[in-house]
């Protein structure tokens, strides 16, 4: 099959983000906090994309941004997969009580909108990055829950679940070696739309001052600390905005793309 | 001479399958299929699946499903051309001069309508008549085909009446806007047999009645023996034999054609009576949460190295009876006993050795194998599981297994989408022996395979239990399959026993009225055998 070209930009900017991201320290022309330049300065030679409201530039404060964003988003993101998609096919394969109360469980958080959470939790917990990818990722892995859960409950009627419990198996070997391979390929498409939200979500709550804090650098506090350049007219704000719309392009290309090879229902006929 | 109804010449039929992973490619379905229906005659197709039967059946409406194209040659439908037809004139054409029935009635009604409502739909969109008319042609057809209250019948909804009479609502459809064609694709095959003997008689009848044409598709010869004037034999879309009923059933030419006549032929000689294996005891058992009894107190026994089969129609509780067996569904009184010891009613509550001895062989191999598996892991983790096998010994004894289901050299590495459907089944028979089980469930392991695979498949299980005395508990709804094999016979109705004993004793008369039906309703291949089976039990029941 041909990769779409849609497909192919969007694996050529995301591999360019975590390029970007990974060596940050070696492509960033200046450190992290130098602020040499004058503050809202425009594009010139020194500052490609002009400086900050400190006279920081943006450039830099770009690309260490993208390491701190993606590394966050990263993380959370596995976190609320490993947890999500364990206790969903736990849930799944168990049925019953257990079922019911890991459901209800997840109902009840989902029921309260994330960011209400999030700013509860984060403004009571101590701010730092451990804390901020615990709290992102248990918030997340309920949708992960609700996903594996139904993917996995299609599954575990299947003969050779239950050829596996006649045979003895412990759920171990039911989740992993029977389950598993075959939920694989929606929650990998899955894991590029969530890896998105948490981008969106780091970013919302650096903007709200609760993320990631000052003096690293995120997109989403960059938009925050130039927001008042706006009303002068210097477009400070808009190129962190304008990076992570385009992760968020790039990365949701590589998904769709993904879950149409994968997906029976779009992948074959008629395609 | 007037033009033949049907005639088709040379007819090509392709359609374009997506490998994973690869380029899609052509394939061809039909390769050039000649073939002339005369007025009011009936024509069977008969062959396996892939055979390509009901496709070329629904290019005489020149129509193809999702993907299928008809690529070259002609077809021929009351003198016109109908292959390159546009859709505008196709649209005029089915309907009103071919239409079409199909295997499951269930899936094609709406069940949001009255079954009035689509039996006559077909008539009032081509304007064909009024609708009082074609009301009163629709009940009429209804009193035609035997169903109960021909005249309110129509004002039910399609779950308001049994499987058997919505195959007949829908021959009755078929036959509203009396059309010159009707094509039958496999109308009886998923009714139980005893319900398929009455659609069959009834679409047989009605075929004669309105003097339509008919193309009859299935892949039971003994049932197109009943109601075609001619059978056409296919096999990858190619024919294989044309000739009259008679002449296939009786003097077969080709040799596929005599090995599907002969296919039925195997036969087991019963083995005496010895001690028990496996021993149920006044077994009674209920789904949770609903309030009545799927097995009723029943009692069998299954003596060492021999075959109980286990038959009746669906929903008799055959398969349930394996799932108290096996622990998954825990019974709610009497006791099971297996090789000398008790068993635990809750699969928890069994070891490891109960576990290892009973095995169970599925009727869907596609969906008792994990696909993301090779050949090699389902076979091996038995191995792994209860001896404790790996590495190179594991390896070594996977081999001797697929030896001894004749699939050889290099099948290890492969995964089950790259078998057939036979080889997939003798897979699952390889993972049940390797466990090297006292008892085997085969829950209707040959139902979803072609006459000639599942004939394979029985002689393997009789070589095997000869080898490994083993013994088997087969499920099944197929006498034929009974007769094949089996040392004894439990014949099951509505959860209980009805009849239970050795096969020869099962068989043989006097039968209880069930078993009688049973076994009567069985197709025979024999010219006649449907008038015969009708009048004799409309005789009956005027004696009653």
């Amino acid at each position: 099959m041909r990769m779409p070209l849609s497909a192919l930009i969007g694996l050529v900017l995301t591999g360019t983000f975590l390029f970007i991201a990974i060596f940050a320290q070696w492509i960033a022309p200046y450190p992290l906090d130098d602020s040499s330049g004058g503050q809202w300065e425009g594009f010139s030679a020194a500052h490609w994309l002009g400086t900050d409201t400190i006279g920081r530039d943006i450039l830099s404060r770009l690309i260490y941004g993208a390491q701190v964003t993606i590394f966050v988003a990263l993380a959370s993101s596995l976190l609320a997969f490993a947890l999500g998609a364990f206790f969903g096919f736990l849930a799944a394969v168990k049925g019953g009580w257990i079922d019911q109360l890991l459901s209800r469980l997840v109902d009840l958080m989902m029921a309260i909108p994330s960011l209400i959470v999030a700013l509860v939790m984060l403004s009571v917990l101590p701010l730092n990055l451990t804390v901020l990818i615990l709290v992102m990722g248990i918030l997340d892995s309920t949708r992960v829950f609700r996903l594996s859960r139904a993917v996995a409950v299609d599954i575990a009627v299947m003969d050779y679940v239950e050829a596996a419990r006649l045979r003895g198996e412990k759920g171990g070997w039911i989740i992993f070696r029977e389950i598993l391979p075959n939920a694989l390929s929606p929650l990998v498409a899955e894991f590029g739309l969530r890896f998105i939200f948490a981008v969106l979500f780091i970013s919302t709550l650096s903007f709200l001052g609760l993320g990631i804090q000052p003096p690293l650098a995120d997109w989403g506090g960059m938009v925050k600390e130039n927001k008042d350049g706006l009303i002068y007219g210097k477009s400070a704000a808009l190129l962190p905005a304008a990076a992570i719309a385009a992760l968020a392009i790039s990365v949701n290309l590589v998904a769709d793309w993904i879950l149409t090879r994968t997906s029976s229902l779009k992948g074959g006929r008629g395609g | 001479m007037a033009d033949p109804l049907l005639q088709i010449k040379g007819l090509v039929i392709e359609a374009t399958s997506y490998p994973p992973g690869e380029p899609p490619k052509t394939v061809t379905l039909v390769h050039g299929v000649d073939l002339t229906l005369e007025r009011g005659r009936v024509l069977g197709l008969i062959g396996e699946s892939g055979a390509g039967k009901s496709t070329i059946g629904l290019s005489a409406m020149a129509y193809g499903r999702g993907g299928v194209r008809l690529t070259g040659g002609t077809i021929h439908l009351n003198g016109r051309e109908i292959r390159l037809a546009d859709a505008r004139s196709l649209r005029r054409l089915r309907g009103r001069e071919v239409t079409y029935v199909s295997q499951s009635a269930a899936a094609s009604f709406n069940p949001a309508k009255q079954i009035m409502e689509q039996v006559i739909e077909t008539c009032l969109s081509h304007g064909l008549c009024s609708k009082a008319e074609a009301e009163a042609r629709a009940r009429g057809l209804f009193r035609k085909l035997g169903l109960p209250n021909p005249d309110t019948i129509g004002n039910r909804y399609p779950h308001q009446v049994s499987g058997g009479q919505l195959q007949r609502c829908m021959t009755a459809m078929a036959l509203c806007p009396k059309p010159d064609l009707v094509i039958f694709d496999e109308p009886t095959t998923a009714l139980d047999v005893t319900t398929q003997i009455d659609v069959l008689a009834a679409i047989k009848e009605a075929i004669r009645d309105t003097g339509v044409a008919a193309l009859y598709i299935t892949h039971d010869l003994a049932v197109v023996a009943q109601v075609a004037d001619e059978i056409m034999v296919l096999r990858h879309g190619r024919m294989v034999e044309l000739g009259e009923t008679g002449q296939i059933i009786h003097r077969p030419v080709q040799d596929y054609t005599k090995a599907l006549v002969s296919v039925r032929g195997l036969d087991h000689a019963e083995k005496p009576p010895a001690p028990p294996v496996l021993q149920v005891q006044n077994v009674t058992a209920r789904y949770r949460g609903t309030n009545f009894d799927v097995l009723k107190n029943v009692s069998i026994d299954l003596p060492a190295g021999q075959t109980l089969a286990v038959v009746g129609e669906s929903g008799s509780g055959k398969s349930t009876l394996a799932r108290a067996i096996t622990g998954l569904l825990p019974p709610s009184q009497g006791r099971i006993t297996f090789a000398g010891r008790e068993l635990s009613a809750d699969l928890a509550g069994r070891t490891k050795d109960d576990l290892r001895e009973i095995q169970m062989i599925y009727q869907m191999a596609d969906t008792a194998m994990n696909p993301r598996q090779t050949v090699g892991t389902i076979i091996g983790r038995p191995l792994e599981f209860y001896f404790g096998l790996k590495g190179a010994e594991r390896d070594r004894r996977v081999q001797e297994l697929l030896d001894q289901i004749e699939m050889g050299k290099g099948f290890a590495d492969r995964y089950p989408a790259e078998l057939s459907g036979g080889q997939k089944q003798r897979v699952c028979i390889a993972r049940a022996l390797a466990a090297k089980p006292k008892l085997i469930i085969c829950d209707e392991v040959t139902s979803a395979l072609d006459p000639l695979v599942a004939d394979g498949i029985l002689k393997l299980l009789l070589a095997l239990q000869a080898q490994e005395h083993v013994a088997y508990l087969f499920i099944t709804h197929d006498l034929a399959t009974v007769k094949a094999i089996s040392d004894k016979i439990a014949v099951m109705f509505k959860g209980a026993v009805v009849r239970y004993g050795q096969k020869s004793d099962v068989l043989t008369p006097p039968f209880d009225d069930y078993t009688d039906l049973l076994l009567s309703s069985v197709p025979e291949m024999e010219l006649g055998w449907l008038e015969q089976v009708i009048a004799h039990r409309k005789m009956e029941s005027a004696g009653n």
